[in-house]
C-alpha cells in the first residue's frame, strides 16, 4: 500500500510541474518537454490503475508521435516558435476567465475533500485492463467506433497533408503588363481567346514577353 | 493515517491538470503552447475515465473510451500543427492574436 501510495506521490508531482512547465516556458521545445514528462507520469498513474494496454497506448502514440511532432514543427519554426509576450494587454478577460475556473475547481475539490467519505477501490481481477480484455472489448462493442476511428485517422493525414504542402499547385499565369493583353486575359466570350491583339494570340504574345525578360536578365 | 490512494485524489489530480491546462490555453498566445494546452486537458479527462473505470470493476468501457481519446488527440494535434505551419507561411509568426483572417 505504502509502495502505491509512493508510485501515485511521483507521478503526480511529475504530472503536475511538466503541466506547470507546459505553460510557463518561453521556448516551446521545454514545453514540449514538460509535456513529456505529463505524459510519463499520466502513463505510470494508468499503470496503477490496472490499465496496462492504456499505458502503452499513451506512451506510443503521446511520447512517441504527438510530442515528436511538436517537436519537429518547433524545429521548422526555428527561432521564430518561441513568442514575446511581455505585454498581457490582450489577455485581460482570458485572466479573468482562467481565475473564475481556478475558483470553481478550489471550491468544488474543498467540498470533495470535506465530505470525509472515502471511496476506496476495490480488489479487481486479473485481466481488467489487459491487452486481450480490452481488445475484446473494442472488436465486439466498440467496433463501429473503431472502424470509424481508422477512417477518421485516414482524413487526419490526408487533411494534414493537404492543409501543410508547401505551396498551392498554382497554373502557370504569368503576369501581364500590358493593361490590353491583361483585359483579354480572361474572355468574356470563348472567339475572344483566340483573338488576335497584335501580331499573335495571346498565348504567343505572352511567351514572347518571358523571352523578353529572361534576356533581359541575362544581360 | 490511511495512506490508501482512493479516487479523490485521482479526482483532485485531474482537477489541477485540467485547470493548468485551462489556464495555459487561455492566457498564452504562442498557438504551440496553447495546442500542448489542450494535450494537457485531454489527458486530464483520459486519467479521470481511467480511474472510474477502476472504481466501477465489471466493465472495461471507459478504458475504450479514453483509447477513441487519445485516437482523436492524435488526428487532432496532426491537423492542429499543420494549420499553425500554415499559418505561420501566412503571418510569420505564431501569435494566435494576429489570426484575424475572419474578422470583418
Amino acid at each position: 500500500m505504502i509502495a502505491g501510495a509512493i508510485l501515485f506521490a511521483v507521478c503526480s508531482v511529475f504530472c503536475i510541474v511538466g503541466a506547470l512547465i507546459v505553460i510557463l516556458s518561453r521556448n516551446p521545445i521545454r514545453g514540449a518537454m514538460g509535456l513529456l514528462a505529463t505524459i510519463v507520469g499520466i502513463a505510470g498513474l494508468f499503470l496503477r490503475l490496472n490499465a496496462e494496454f492504456l499505458a502503452a497506448m499513451q506512451l506510443l502514440v503521446y511520447a512517441g508521435a504527438v510530442v515528436i511532432l511538436f517537436v519537429f514543427v518547433v524545429m521548422l519554426l526555428g527561432t521564430d516558435a518561441s513568442l514575446k509576450e511581455n505585454s498581457f494587454g490582450g489577455a485581460k478577460i482570458s485572466r479573468i476567465v482562467s481565475g473564475v475556473l481556478a475558483a470553481t475547481s478550489g471550491v468544488a475539490s474543498l467540498v470533495l475533500f470535506s465530505g470525509g467519505q472515502w471511496n476506496d477501490f476495490q480488489t479487481i481481477g486479473k485481466s481488467h485492463g489487459s491487452v486481450e480484455a480490452v481488445g475484446g472489448l473494442l472488436f465486439s462493442d466498440g467496433l463501429v467506433a473503431f472502424e470509424l476511428t481508422t477512417a477518421l485517422l485516414l482524413v487526419a493525414v490526408v487533411g494534414a497533408l493537404a492543409v501543410a504542402r508547401s505551396k498551392p499547385s498554382k497554373k502557370v499565369e504569368a503576369r501581364i503588363e500590358n493593361e490590353t493583353l491583361r483585359m483579354y486575359h480572361g474572355p468574356l466570350m470563348a472567339r475572344d481567346a483566340e483573338r488576335v491583339i497584335t501580331g499573335g494570340t495571346l498565348a504567343q504574345r505572352t511567351a514572347a514577353q518571358k523571352e523578353g525578360q529572361k534576356g533581359g536578365a541575362s544581360r | 493515517m490511511n495512506l490508501g490512494i482512493v479516487i479523490e485524489h485521482y479526482l483532485l489530480l485531474a482537477t489541477v491538470i485540467f485547470f493548468i491546462g485551462a489556464t495555459g490555453f487561455l492566457v498564452r498566445r504562442n498557438i504551440l503552447v496553447q495546442l500542448m494546452s489542450i494535450e494537457l486537458m485531454l489527458n486530464s479527462v483520459n486519467l479521470l475515465l481511467v480511474a472510474f473505470n477502476r472504481h466501477h470493476t465489471g466493465s472495461m468501457h471507459g478504458q475504450m473510451f479514453a483509447f477513441f481519446i487519445i485516437a482523436v488527440a492524435a488526428a487532432e494535434v496532426a491537423v492542429g500543427l499543420a494549420i499553425v505551419l500554415q499559418f505561420y507561411r501566412l503571418r510569420a509568426s505564431v501569435n494566435s492574436d494576429e489570426a484575424t483572417g475572419l474578422r470583418h
